[in-house]
């Protein structure tokens, strides 16, 4: 006693067709979209990757133990990048001397301590402005205030600092996305065995998110050593063919702070001094001082993506 | 009974030891100082946003003693260095425009379809190995893409157009377009991400396709993130500076035609930095008029990003 199916007209069969066809084309769409999606993506890792290779090939031959331990010449065969690495490790240094505490404060205090207020409201503000403004406007502002007003010369100090408001809010968002994972009981578990909030914040908040902070760090410190606009600004010598006096002295207190207001130069400026020559031969010297910052920059970024990889595997509170 | 220490009473009645007392004086004074020293931490950020806006308008307002914003903003121009100087800042304006322009024309199709690809279409283990790489993408500093545009883009462009010359903003502008990609990506997919599942859901039920549902649902769900991504991308073109410092040349030219050389805003200020300008002339001015007008353009379009950002947020 089955119901008796409705007899299949050629009607039917048309409009089941169509159907199918549309359907078809529909599913059509989502291949050929599919395709150009990883065409775009291929384009990006492309482009990358034809940047890398091309500094690669044009560099390599100048990369040698010589590269490291010349200062610059005006023969491109002779030139190295003597004081360029080594003003970007003293620039890093109080970069990141600067940055941490200040960042890891602010961030701390943000999430922590700041009271629901419009004073907590601007610094949330303002910090997610700063984050947009262009780094050659930090560079304007060290050039009137720290190298003029203040006095500090064009000096080791004076980028530092420059480099360290600039990757500020880098690190304090970092922060505070950080111990924002931390869950609420570890609080009050603290809370409840009396310990003070400055207890609770530098024995468990501060150490607990202390993986996130070192990504951000890192990241941030992995923006500044290729910054090179704001370091152009406040008026950075290019040809610099000596060392900053060495920070250990040789008598007590075996610590000499001159160097912080040495003049200097950085990785990115000596780079960006050698592309802007018409001269080939130091143009290949540019594409070798830029594979070693091309390296450093990749090998910093690739350590903070690899440390949160790892955090986000292992953390289960 | 007796064993008990005389003093136990005296607590049970009440009495706090004194010495405790002055323990959590103490500690209360310590707890304060530290709150202090965070919040000035905190503060450290506006004042250096105070900073900014104090050393741009105190050198602006010496400089526009001289020269009226009218002429300023109207003059077309651009020769503060030259014995007969004119400072009109509109060849800088269309340097940055022109510049952002093409690099726009790069980074928003690209940008957008890599995010729709990322959040709708790609499975778990492509998405898993682009995010990082995107992100190393937007971590190159930006003198090697100064130096990739000059001596990589600029002669294979020659090749197929050999009239275009040695600096162009079409070659920094492209650079710079695949330089701003990863920013309009991952902003754009993380709105995109946000939209809530069951949307899509009753897209599917509906029986959309994955394209459909992509483009016809997801997508305008996150209209007002994606613009964001967009405006936030436009702020990081306008205020880019190696790349177009490098391969753009540093001639202010009133020009809207890629193909040509010229100077941005950003440009103009590195050029000024590498000569040796006294402190106060008005050549050392004129760098914090730019830089006035630059901070101005990228505040007013961070500001408007953020705005839009927030609202999709509020949605839902």
């Amino acid at each position: 006693m089955s119901v008796p199916l409705p007899a299949v007209t050629p009607d039917h069969e048309a409009k089941l067709r169509s159907l199918r066809s549309l359907i078809a084309n529909h599913k059509r769409w989502d291949i050929l979209f599919a395709g150009v999606g990883v065409i775009c993506l291929a384009f990006g890792m492309l482009a990358f990757v034809a940047l890398f290779f091309q500094m690669a090939i044009d560099g390599t031959p100048r990369i040698n133990w010589d590269f490291f331990t010349s200062f610059p010449s005006r023969r491109a065969e002779n030139a190295g990048i003597l004081s360029a690495w080594i003003g970007s490790t003293l620039v890093m240094f109080v970069t990141a001397l600067a940055a941490v505490p200040l960042g890891v404060g602010a961030g701390v205090y943000l999430e922590e301590y700041a009271p629901n207020n419009w004073i907590t409201q601007i610094i949330e503000i303002n910090v997610t402005n700063l984050a947009g403004v262009p780094s050659i406007v930090y560079g304007l502002l060290a050039l009137g205030l720290f190298v003029y007003q203040f006095g500090l010369g064009q000096s080791v100090l004076t980028a530092g600092l420059t480099l360290a408001l600039l990757i500020l809010p880098v690190v304090i968002v970092a922060t505070r996305e950080a111990i924002r994972a931390i869950p609420i009981a570890i609080r009050e578990g603290a809370y409840a065995l009396g310990a003070t909030k400055w207890q609770t914040t530098s024995d468990h908040i501060v150490p607990y998110s202390m993986a996130g902070i070192l990504t951000g760090v890192i990241i941030g410190l992995a923006r500044a050593i290729g910054e090179t606009a704001p370091i152009i600004t406040i008026g950075a010598l290019t040809f610099i063919a000596f060392l900053p006096p060495s920070p250990i002295g040789t008598e007590f207190p075996f610590l000499n702070f001159d160097w912080l207001m040495s003049p200097f130069t950085v990785m990115p400026i000596q780079m960006f001094n050698w592309t802007s020559r018409p001269e080939e031969a130091f143009q290949v010297n540019a594409a070798a001082a830029g594979l070693v910052l091309v390296v450093m920059t990749l090998a910093m970024n690739g350590l903070a993506i690899y440390i949160r990889y790892r955090l986000r595997k292992n953390i289960k509170w | 009974m007796a064993s008990i220490p005389a003093n136990s009473a005296t607590i049970a009645m009440g009495k706090v030891d004194p010495d405790r007392l002055r323990f959590k004086f103490s500690r209360n004074i310590k707890e304060r100082l530290i709150e202090g020293v965070l919040f000035f931490a905190a503060l450290v950020s506006v004042l250096t946003t105070l900073g900014i806006v104090f050393i741009l308008v105190y050198e602006s307002i010496a400089f526009f003693r001289q020269v009226s914003l009218w002429l300023f903003l109207t003059d077309t121009m651009w020769t503060p260095l030259f014995s007969e100087p004119r400072y009109g800042i509109l060849p800088l304006l269309t340097g940055t425009l022109v510049t952002s322009g093409v690099a726009l024309a790069v980074a928003i199709p690209i940008g957008t379809i890599i995010a729709i690809y990322l959040s709708e279409f790609a499975p778990f283990s492509v998405r898993e190995v682009a995010k990082p790489f995107l992100e190393l993408l937007g971590g190159v500093p930006t003198i090697i893409y100064g130096y990739f545009a000059l001596l990589f883009v600029t002669p294979l462009l020659q090749k197929i157009w050999p009239d275009l010359p040695g600096f162009s903003m079409l070659s920094a502008g492209l650079v710079m377009g695949v330089m701003i990609i990863p920013y309009v990506s991952s902003v754009a997919e993380d709105a995109m991400r946000a939209v809530p599942m069951a949307i899509r859901e009753g897209s599917y039920a509906m029986g959309a396709t994955r394209f459909q549902t992509a483009v016809r649902v997801v997508t305008p769900s996150a209209i007002s993130g994606i613009a964001a991504a967009y405006i936030l991308g436009i702020s990081r073109a306008v205020g880019e500076t190696m790349i177009v410092a490098v391969a753009a040349g540093m001639q202010p030219n009133f020009t809207f035609n890629p193909a040509e050389p010229a100077a941005t805003i950003t440009a103009y200020i590195v050029q000024v930095a590498l000569g040796d300008l006294p402190h106060g002339s008005i050549g050392y001015q004129t760098i914090f008029a730019a830089g006035l007008t630059l901070f101005l353009l990228t505040l007013f379009f961070n500001v408007l990003g953020h705005w839009m950002r927030r609202r999709y947020r509020e949605a839902y």
